[in-house]
């Protein structure tokens, strides 16, 4: 990404020059003052569906979800949450809004919304094969579907949802809860060839798709080669093979000692897994220090609220067998030893080897692409980590009709992610289909309106909740433990939906200044609650970060600049932790400053057709 | 107004002094003066001096009189004393609280009609006590609060919003201070907190009286072209004489000046004023000079600002009274009551 990418607004400027006024038509520049919006792949427009969860329209709240992120059911108990480390809350006190807890509130009492969903075009003659049935390749169904298009989607497995339904455990995502989306999306007219292994992507193009789109997740999961591995093969374990014969009902007992090697997602779900099929002393034990294992945070809160142990700076050394049967793993104990650029490493300690006793061992120290059916001779090429090449603006292959997308394209990331490929690669998809230029995409749908309703009336809530983080209430710990597909966060109720709604600080709703307007009274300066705007004398950026009332030290924040004022100042304006409360706008004489709310629409492969 | 009310989150990097306390910390209720007006950014002014003095907010005590100006003392320090008196009493009730407890630091915040006009009287007698306070008028030629008349301090030429003319001749509330005896007189402008906030600070630790006449637009009545107590025609004619640094005792003073550009003056608490002339012709320890001086840029359509004049050798009231250095509401009946034998010599040198 080149540093412009990163400034957006901010024109060119060449160092040691005055900063230029910031160009507020550029969509990106107030794109990136929404913060979770901005860090959000998909690029949710949150705070629009959180101001309706305030206001109890769940409904609408849901479709802006499902417009933009297509399972918001799914994704409000399972995001990685991109947005909520990025939410300005953050920087402001300390915790973000719960974001993802709140796209569950609109998922959880959404009402009816048969009547919502889009018309299904005629058909247009045009077949597409998804190839793996999860959520990368059921966005592009979803998009391209009501444009027309046949969509045939194949997995190995008998249902839809490929990761979310073979590797999230039911206590995190109620299958209803999985089914419902899935299958809503399977209605739009979709041919399904499940229980179908693609052993040849060259027979699939053989019957003659107009496009296929390679939606087959990161599917192997990484095998541990140290001694004893092959001697103790019947309780050696693969995280997500072991996660996903379980979900489908082949496993349903662990031994009662349970190692679970791996600091991720997949092995925070190995462990609570395992604790429902009747583990009782259940350790993850991880290479790493605690502070850099993967898994997110909650996940890790989540796995020891019940009770089960994390051991870090351990490295397995061996399985330990008697007679064929493992009884135990060793760890050789280390320490992290940083260098000067940070990089780590990890160094053996001295210590004794430390004896773990065990009965089985579920192995999620990471997962790898796997193309055993994709022939290397068709045109489709690979890098040499054995990775197909793929553009990361259309999600094209160098095979002219064959698209990636999910974690089969770059590598394992998440379920947000891959919704956010689907869009891209079924927007390219529908650009060949019409025999348009795959690399011109559309840009986002965008309007900035002003909310004043009166003198000092705004058309949102403008009153700052200082309300903490609200915690999400759980299930009964040994009610959940006892059964595994209870659900064990209950979700937020309507009433602490809404107060934790109203942490969300509105951040679409712009702080929009119009330079001839002003007078320079210094009232916004005076009213502004955290010292983010400044009349001051023009300077080369550097220099007036540190010129600011309160120096801007987050350069990833961006300065507002406006044009040269009557007295040859400028005003700036720092954007890291402005409340979007309206002060400055309510305390200005002459409407320099106004209120605007800033909604963001990325494109999608209908508006190709049918305009924003 | 604004219907919010402030909120409590600040800049997590905002900066404390010796207290602990960020400049939020002396801040008082949300204003509810029209959007933009000049006394908010006075009210601003004077809580940044505050927080830059580290001054514990409860030794300070804040009088008004009545009128939009007189409203502001609710809008700062909301952990200091306050007395909202009658119209155009603020100073005798400033006087008598000062004389009770001279261990507080007294703002008397007042407008143009607060002062010059219902309180002229109170004001003069003030001024000619030397009352250790600060005296801000916050003047912006217009009574605001009754839409928009004339006020005492509005120039001759300058005209209504509707283009009226105006019949009489303003008071000129500094020249007066000077004439009167006030021992620290200064103008600032609203519009100018890199001029005022030093101002204040510097008039907040002057032993005597202390008058800053704030120019401070009116942005409902008297902002238009032609008034000459709007932010345009003010940035446009303003003239600074003095540029005042107030420097704390503890640091040294390291930039350098010709000579003949600096005054250095040491103020009662051992800090000092580094004042730097703008114009080279000005002395501020000279009233008559200083008279004239305004009066001829005046004449020329020019507003003075800056430090005007300043006299550090003049007693106070309660010097010139003779008073005891201890706070009167402090001395206790042993104090108060004649020993038999200082009563005896008296009674003695009376028979």
């Amino acid at each position: 990404m080149s540093p412009d990418e990163h400034r957006p607004g901010a024109g060119a400027n060449a160092p040691g020059t005055h900063m230029r006024p910031t160009d507020i038509t550029d969509p990106q520049y107030f794109h990136k003052v929404v913060d979770c919006q901005w860090a959000c792949p998909a690029h949710t427009p949150v705070p629009e569906y959180i101001r309706m969860i305030a206001q109890g329209r769940y409904t609408d709240a849901y479709m802006v979800n499902w417009e933009s992120n297509v399972f918001p059911g799914i994704l409000g108990r399972t995001c990685d949450r991109p947005c909520e480390p990025a939410c300005r809350r953050v920087r402001v006190e300390d915790k973000p809004v719960a974001i993802c807890r709140l796209k569950r509130v609109a998922a959880d009492y959404r009402g009816d919304i048969e009547h919502l969903m889009p018309e299904i075009a005629s058909p247009n003659g045009r077949r597409i094969a998804c190839i793996g049935g999860g959520p990368a390749s059921l966005t592009v169904a979803r998009d391209l579907a009501p444009l027309g298009y046949h969509v045939v989607v194949y997995d190995r497995d008998a249902k839809g949802g490929g990761m979310m339904r073979s590797q999230i455990p039911a206590f995190r995502l109620p299958q209803s809860v999985l089914d419902e989306e899935v299958d809503r999306i399977l209605d739009f007219g979709i041919e399904t060839r499940f229980d179908t292994d693609v052993t040849s992507l060259q027979s699939v193009l053989d019957e003659g798709y107009d496009a296929v789109f390679v939606g087959t997740g990161a599917p192997r999961g990484r095998d541990l080669q140290i001694p004893g591995r092959d001697e103790v093969a019947e309780n050696f374990h693969i995280g997500i093979d072991w996660l996903m014969s379980v979900a489908f009902g082949h496993t349903d007992t662990v031994g009662r000692r349970v190692i679970v090697l791996g600091g991720g997602n997949t092995a925070m779900d190995c462990c609570r897994t395992a604790m429902r099929l009747g583990g009782e002393d259940v350790k993850v034990i991880v290479r790493s220090p605690f502070e850099e294992m993967k898994a997110s945070p909650w996940e890790i809160e989540d796995a020891q609220r019940e009770d089960i142990e994390i051991l870090n700076n351990h490295v397995p050394l061996e399985f330990v067998h008697e007679n064929g049967r493992l009884v135990g793993v060793t760890f050789e104990k280390v320490r992290p030893v940083y260098d000067d650029t940070g990089r780590r490493r990890l160094v053996p300690t001295g210590e004794e080897p430390a004896f773990f006793p065990c009965d089985d061992v579920l192995c999620a120290i990471g997962q790898e692409n796997h193309f055993p059916w994709i022939e290397r001779d068709i045109g489709l090429e690979f890098d040499k980590w054995d990775m197909p090449v793929v553009d990361r603006v259309t999600f094209r292959s160098t095979h002219p009709r064959v698209f990636f997308g999910g974690d089969a394209a770059f590598g394992p990331e998440n379920i947000i992610w891959a919704v956010a490929h689907g869009h891209q690669a079924a927007i390219s998809i529908d650009r060949l289909c019409e025999g348009r230029d795959l690399s011109e995409r559309l840009a986002p749908h965008v309007t900035l309106v002003s909310q004043k309703m009166g003198m000092h009336e705004w058309s949102y809530h403008n009153m700052i909740s200082e309300d903490q983080r609200y915690l999400v209430p759980h299930a009964d710990k040994a009610l959940a433990l006892g059964d595994i597909r209870m659900e064990v966060e209950l979700g937020f109720d309507e009433r602490l939906g809404f107060d934790e709604a109203m942490r969300c600080l509105n951040c679409d709703v712009q702080t929009v200044f119009e330079t001839g307007r002003c007078i320079e009274c210094d009232a916004c300066v005076d009213v502004c609650p955290v010292d983010c705007i400044n009349f001051i004398n023009n300077a080369p950026e550097p220099e007036l970060r540190q010129q600011i009332r309160v120096p801007a030290l987050d350069e990833s924040q961006d300065l507002y600049v406006s044009d040269d004022l009557p007295t040859g100042r400028v005003m700036v304006k720092d954007e890291d932790v402005c409340l979007h409360c309206g002060l400055c706008a309510e305390r200005c004489p002459t409407a320099a400053w106004d209120m605007k709310k800033f909604l963001y629409h990325e494109a999608k492969a209908q508006n190709q057709r049918l305009g924003p | 107004m604004s219907f919010v009310s402030k909120p409590r989150f600040h800049h997590p990097r905002l900066p404390r002094n010796s207290l602990g306390l960020t400049r939020r910390d002396y801040e008082g209720a949300m204003s509810t003066l029209c959007a933009g007006c000049g006394h908010d950014s006075v009210s601003a002014a004077i809580v940044e001096a505050c927080f830059e003095l580290d001054l514990p907010a409860h030794r300070l005590a804040k009088l008004s009189g009545i009128g939009c100006s007189s409203k502001t003392p609710t809008y700062f320090l909301s952990k200091s004393h306050g007395f909202n008196s009658v119209h155009g009493r603020m100073a005798s009730v400033a006087t008598g609280a000062n004389l009770a407890n001279c261990d507080l630091t007294y703002v008397g915040v007042s407008g143009d009609g607060d002062t010059a006009s219902i309180g002229l009287g109170q004001f003069a007698h003030a001024v000619r006590r030397q009352v250790d306070m600060l005296y801000v008028v916050e003047n912006n030629g217009t009574y605001g609060l009754t839409k928009g008349q004339f006020s005492a301090t509005n120039d001759r030429v300058s005209v209504g919003r509707k283009g009226q003319r105006n019949a009489f001749e303003a008071i000129d509330l500094a020249v007066m201070a000077i004439q009167l005896g006030a021992s620290f007189v200064a103008r600032g402008f609203s519009g100018d907190k890199d001029q005022l906030v030093p101002l204040i600070k510097a008039a907040l630790t002057h032993k005597g009286f202390a008058f800053i006449d704030v120019i401070s637009p009116c942005v409902t009545f008297n902002n238009h072209y032609g008034s000459t107590k709007s932010f345009e025609f003010v940035r446009d004619h303003e003239h600074s004489v003095l540029a005042t640094d107030y420097v704390p005792y503890h640091e040294t003073i390291t930039a350098s000046y010709a000579e003949g550009e600096v005054i250095d003056v040491t103020l009662h608490n051992q800090c000092r004023l580094r004042l730097r002339k703008l114009d080279s012709d000005y002395d501020p320890g000279d009233p008559v000079g200083a008279v004239r001086y305004i009066m001829d840029r005046q004449a020329q359509g020019e507003v003075v600002t800056g430090l005007l004049y300043l006299d550090t050798g003049d007693e106070d009231l309660r010097g010139k009274l003779e008073m005891t250095s201890r706070p009167l509401n402090s001395l206790d009946e042993d104090a108060l009551r004649p020993s038999p034998e200082v009563l005896e010599a008296i009674n003695v040198s009376l028979r």
